[in-house]
């Protein structure tokens, strides 16, 4: 006999703006089986909740349907209520008429209506809901950090600092990311190396942190709690526990005309190579796509000159695998190649240049040693044009956002120059002046006043090259509202932030969400910033969205938080709502005949056989087994299973049939 | 005379396209008010015989979306929706049921206004055809078969 | 495969000499080229200005008749014609609703199928592969091919995927033992309509290309369109004003440079109608 509680929401005028919830309690309680029904301004408040709590007691309700938001939103809220009263959470469900009604249609009869047929399917739904309890899982108080940036040295850091194990996976052969190649960093102009450094070397010094360099994630499997990782160690043709950090190696290499990754291509490197003299770990790697030894089977200088004889070029790759309990990803972003901007000429003229290149030329650990100079010639420039924008806000080149530290590092960059080279002149086109951290405004007003940066408020139309000097046509439209044409010795071009280039594999790899930018997701755009829907992995920095350091360090601090709350405790409680075998008293046991299609369905691995004996031990029946540890709940096995045998709680056969009977028949 | 309103089920999953209608309603886009929604945990897990089913309560229209390939978050879910649709497609087509009824699309979380369109699109198609009377017809038939 | 030939107002008037070399190259290379009977003006500036549906209904009259007599490909020399043509041809196959009205205020079916060629497509499609034979005169020397704003804006309509630095001319004067020059000038303004109401404007913007021009070495501009042509050409008075200077680079239509290099004789190109003298020697 189903006692149902309904409880419909105003969510102040948020329903009863379009819909007329009064009519929808009053229509409710004419179901069948509905015992109580009755409208309220806030559900979720607490008055609201007592309500629910005290009408369970008082009606001995068996079930609660809600009529309010969205599910996604407040299940948790009311099924803790629920349980508070005495009442299985699992009988608790909501029928969502904000999101789904009444914030999308207009105040009409048909809306009304609408929300009385999504409230009366709901019912027939719980009608039919059994009592569940959650499933505990152990939690194992490892994480996975992948990305070894700033991001990733702040979460490590902070999740390692709680006592907890950390394994730190970093696919280039140091960590340290963008902010290691940056030369200074705003609004301080602080020497970016000096204040990293150390963290990178606590990383590397830390007992609870394992450092995985030259690695990336291969696999990744299980859940919150229990994921297991598989992680390929690439080949770094080094035995490490033998290496000294020396470098004779590297000063020996003959091939040393590889464009370097780390100064963007403005300088070279060696085939064996540190990337910067400050990498940690500060032992090299071999790269093999341009060695001449394992391109040509010649050289092995390396391996003749090393003292401890650390050279091994039959190294393979190594696949590890990991029980990790959460995992946090730091995968950082990229600097999109101007190259797609013929107007801009990058890529055809050599002195137009991006942002990130510039900060390799003001680096003091640079290709030109923190001097200025013209990749050309290598003359220093006198004249120099900042194009802010070169990608960004832009729908035409795809990307319509703000990268947001393009303003501040664009000031910045102008700034250094005019420090560097006493009498240069240096141009900014901008359309705004983004800068809305703290202390950046006055940081720009610095650039303005005191290092006398002409700003110009217009865009860049075509950059060419004209006696060896670069011919920039832009526009003032705030003082002269006149073309301007500027004979520049050197252009940067704030190109846009974007995602890596391997962000969607990864997101893929992980079930992790991700938007048309090849961003992951976070789980709420305002609440929930550093997870994601998938539970058990975190975001933290510009893998998410662009942003600044300081707000990178927050958000991995942030994730790090929310990885410490999750091995606060031994165990994790499962949602209930998996697959179950049916089984019933003998001769029959199970409707299951064994044919394991559900096992081929399932993308966990979560089924596997039972065999059910008699009395002698005699095998009966070989029947289908749900392993409650991994089932997900995705009831693809459901739809599989020919003979019905399988059914998943809290979407059974028979609750979906009840509901869809329910929702197109209002009589 | 009024106009033919449309009564049209939507099958989604949890993960996206649930979460997708979430965003249009966040974000206030208005749409048709003949599409009413049935949470699924994944498009995997929708029995097609459920399609059959809503037809025979009065359904004129079906839309059964999920996340985009690939993006499943129980990884695999939405091939198998997807394999099953393309076989229970062509029995559709044989039986005579017009498979222009039923909307098969992808919607992640992040497409709000994707999902506005798609029921926009699917009751302006639905409103077309004309209410599905041909189960009725069955039904009427089956009653006086039972009769006699 | 008929090859329709709308002409368009400026081939019939100010820039008879494009008509006259693109009759005379297709002639020699055996392409028939069919004129469309009663023809109207595209609507060029004049009538985007003033009404939507104007703008629409002209161009496609043109396409209509062009569907009447069967056409596979219509080629349209002007570049402002095409440019109108295109842009309908798109907007109409976008708005299936605005088609059926224009359809029926013409009194025409209009199935807008019709393949619309600028004279570079149609250059490259049929002419381009019959050069091989048809090259007496290589004209070896350099040049500086300008193509102007309406080839390849708007980008999203036109496809062109080289919008910043457009190739296809370049290819062809290749092909015609030129040397084109690589500069930063390709698309930038000529001043366009400017050259009636504010000719100083003209004499700026194109006086700057002029000089750019000769300035690389170009011993000859080379354009597709009536609008490039008039404003390098007519208006160079104004641009040797601008730039207090005599420029002498002679300004020619591709058409005119390709008939050149097969043999024929500059009258039968239409060289004597320039403003600028063509003083470019041929080599025999």
């Amino acid at each position: 006999m189903s006692k149902i509680g309904v409880f419909i929401c105003h969510c102040g005028e948020n329903i009863s703006a379009t819909v007329d919830v009064a009519r929808v309690a009053e229509a409710a309680g004419q179901i069948d089986g509905v015992a109580f029904s009755t409208d309220y301004k806030y559900m979720c408040s607490d008055p609201g909740q007592t309500m629910i709590r005290q009408a369970i007691k008082e009606k001995g309700l068996t079930g609660v349907v809600v009529g309010s938001c969205s599910p996604r939103m407040h299940e948790p809220t009311f099924r803790k209520a629920c349980q508070e009263a005495g009442l299985n959470p699992f009988m608790c469900e909501m029928a969502n008429l904000r999101e789904h009604c009444s914030w999308v249609h207009d105040k009409s009869e048909a809306t009304t209506q609408k929300a009385i047929d999504l409230v009366r399917t709901l019912v027939e739904k719980v009608k039919l809901n059994k009592p569940l309890f959650s499933i505990k899982v152990p939690v194992t108080k490892t994480a996975l950090v992948i990305g070894g940036g700033i991001a990733g040295i702040q979460a490590s850091l902070d999740i390692a600092s709680a006592g907890h194990q950390v394994i730190l996976v970093e696919k280039d052969p140091s960590i340290g990311g963008h902010m290691s190649q940056l030369s200074e960093t705003f609004p301080t102009l602080d020497c970016s190396q000096c204040i990293l450094t150390p963290r990178m070397v606590e990383v590397a010094q830390h007992p609870n942190i394992t450092l995985m360099t030259y690695a990336e994630l291969e696999k990744l499997e299980g859940s919150i709690g229990n994921f297991k990782a598989t992680i390929r160690k690439k080949a770094k043709s080094i035995d490490e526990n033998l290496c000294t950090g020396c470098g004779t190696c590297i000063t020996k290499c003959p091939t040393k005309k590889i464009p370097s990754e780390f100064n963007t291509g403005l300088g070279m490197r060696t085939a064996i190579y540190v990337p910067f003299p400050q990498a940690v770990p500060n032992k090299p790697v071999i790269d093999k796509a341009n060695c001449s030894y394992y391109q040509k089977g010649k050289c092995k200088v390396c391996e003749k000159v090393c003292p401890t004889g650390a050279i091994r070029f039959d190294q393979e790759d190594e696949l590890v695998e990991l029980e990790v309990g959460a995992v946090v990803i730091a995968t950082g972003f990229d600097i999109m190649q101007p190259s797609g901007f013929p107007e801009y000429g990058y890529g055809k003229y050599k002195d137009v240049i991006t942002g990130l290149q510039f900060e390799r030329l003001a680096s003091a650990s640079g290709p030109t040693l923190g001097e200025i100079r013209r990749p050309s010639d290598g003359k220093i420039p006198e004249k120099i044009v900042f194009v802010a924008c070169a990608g960004s806000r832009d729908p035409a080149k795809g990307i319509p956002y703000c990268s947001k530290i393009c303003c501040m590092y664009t000031a910045k960059h102008a700034m250094l120059y005019q420090h560097k080279v006493h009498g240069g002149k240096s141009y900014i086109f901008y359309m705004d002046i983004r800068a809305a951290g703290k202390n950046y405004e006055e940081f720009v007003r610095r650039a303005i006043v005191e290092d006398a940066v002409n700003y110009i408020r217009g865009r860049v139309s075509k950059i060419y090259e004209e006696n060896g000097k670069l011919i920039v046509k832009g526009v003032d439209t705030l003082l002269s509202a006149k073309p301007v044409e500027i004979e520049a010795d050197m252009v940067v071009l704030a190109s846009a932030a974007v995602a890596n280039p391997g962000a969607e594999e990864l997101a893929q790899k992980m079930h992790v969400s991700y938007d048309s930018y090849n961003f992951f997701s976070e789980a709420h755009p305002k609440l929930k910033p550093v997870e994601t829907n998938t539970a058990g992995i975190f975001l933290a920095g510009a893998c998410q969205a662009p942003k600044d350091i300081p707000e990178t360090v927050a958000q991995a601090s942030g994730a790090a938080s929310k990885v410490i709350i999750l091995f606060s405790k031994d165990e994790l409680s499962r949602d209930p709502l998996i697959a179950v075998v049916n089984r019933s008293p003998a001769p029959v046991f199970s409707t299951c005949v064994g044919c394991f299609m559900c096992t081929s369905a399932c993308p966990y691995q979560a089924i596997g056989e039972e065999l059910i004996t008699n009395r002698q031990g005699k095998v009966i029946k070989k029947v289908a087994k749900v392993n409650p540890g991994l089932c997900q709940g995705c009831g693809t096995c459901v739809a599989f299973c020919r003979s019905k045998s399988i059914d998943i709680q809290g979407y059974s056969n028979e609750q979906m049939c009840a509901e869809v009977v329910a929702l197109l028949n209002n009589d | 005379m009024t106009e033919f309103e449309p009564k049209i089920i939507a099958f989604v999953c949890n993960w996206c396209t649930y979460a997708g209608a979430d965003l249009t309603g966040t974000s206030r886009i208005k749409y048709a008010q003949n599409v009413k929604i049935i949470r699924f945990p994944c498009t995997g897990r929708i029995d097609f015989m459920l399609l059959l089913k809503s037809f025979g309560e009065g359904a004129d229209g079906i839309i059964v979306s999920g996340c985009h390939p690939n993006d499943c978050h129980y990884t695999s879910g939405n091939f198998h929706a997807r394999r099953r649709w393309i076989m229970f497609r062509g029995l559709l087509d044989m039986l005579g049921i017009d498979v222009r009824r039923i909307q098969y699309s992808w919607v992640s979380a992040a497409e709000g206004s994707k999902w506005a369109d798609i029921v926009n699109s699917t009751v302006n198609t639905i409103r077309e055809l004309g209410p599905y009377t041909e189960y009725e017809k069955v039904a009427g038939y089956l009653e006086k078969e039972g009769k006699e | 495969m008929k090859i329709g030939f709308y002409p368009g107002c400026s081939l019939t008037g100010s820039s008879r000499e494009y008509n006259e070399s693109l009759l005379a190259i297709a002639k020699e290379a055996g392409v028939e080229l069919f004129e469309i009977k009663d023809w109207n003006c595209c609507g060029a500036t004049a009538a985007h200005n003033l009404s939507k549906e104007l703008s629409l209904s002209l161009p496609a009259r043109n396409l209509a008749l062009a569907e009447l007599e069967e056409m596979d490909e219509l080629v349209v020399p002007c570049a402002a014609c095409f440019n109108r043509l295109v842009m309908t041809q798109h907007e109409l196959s976008e708005k299936e609703d605005v088609r059926k009205v224009i359809s029926e205020k013409l009194q025409m079916p209009l199935k807008n199928n019709v393949k619309i060629y600028n004279v570079l497509q149609f250059l490259e499609k049929h002419i381009v592969p019959r050069l091989d034979q048809l090259v007496k005169n290589p004209l070896t020397y350099d040049v500086a091919c300008y193509y102007g704003c309406l080839l390849v804006r708007p980008q999203k309509v036109m496809k062109s995927d080289r919008f910043e630095d457009p190739m296809s001319m370049d290819v062809i004067m290749t092909k015609l033992g030129a040397n084109p020059i690589d500069w930063p000038f390709k698309t930038e303004c000529c001043g366009a309509g400017f050259s009636v109401s504010k000719t100083e404007i003209v004499g700026e913007l194109s006086g700057k290309i002029v000089r750019n021009a000769t300035d690389r070495g170009a011993k000859a501009i080379v354009v597709a369109c009536p609008m490039c042509h008039s404003n390098l050409d007519m208006r160079r008075p104004a641009i040797n004003t601008y730039l207090n200077m005599k420029m002498d680079i002679p300004v020619i239509y591709i058409t005119q440079a390709i008939a050149l290099a097969m043999g024929l004789t500059p009258c039968q190109a239409g060289i004597q109608r320039h403003f600028v003298p063509v003083n470019l020697t041929v080599n025999r």
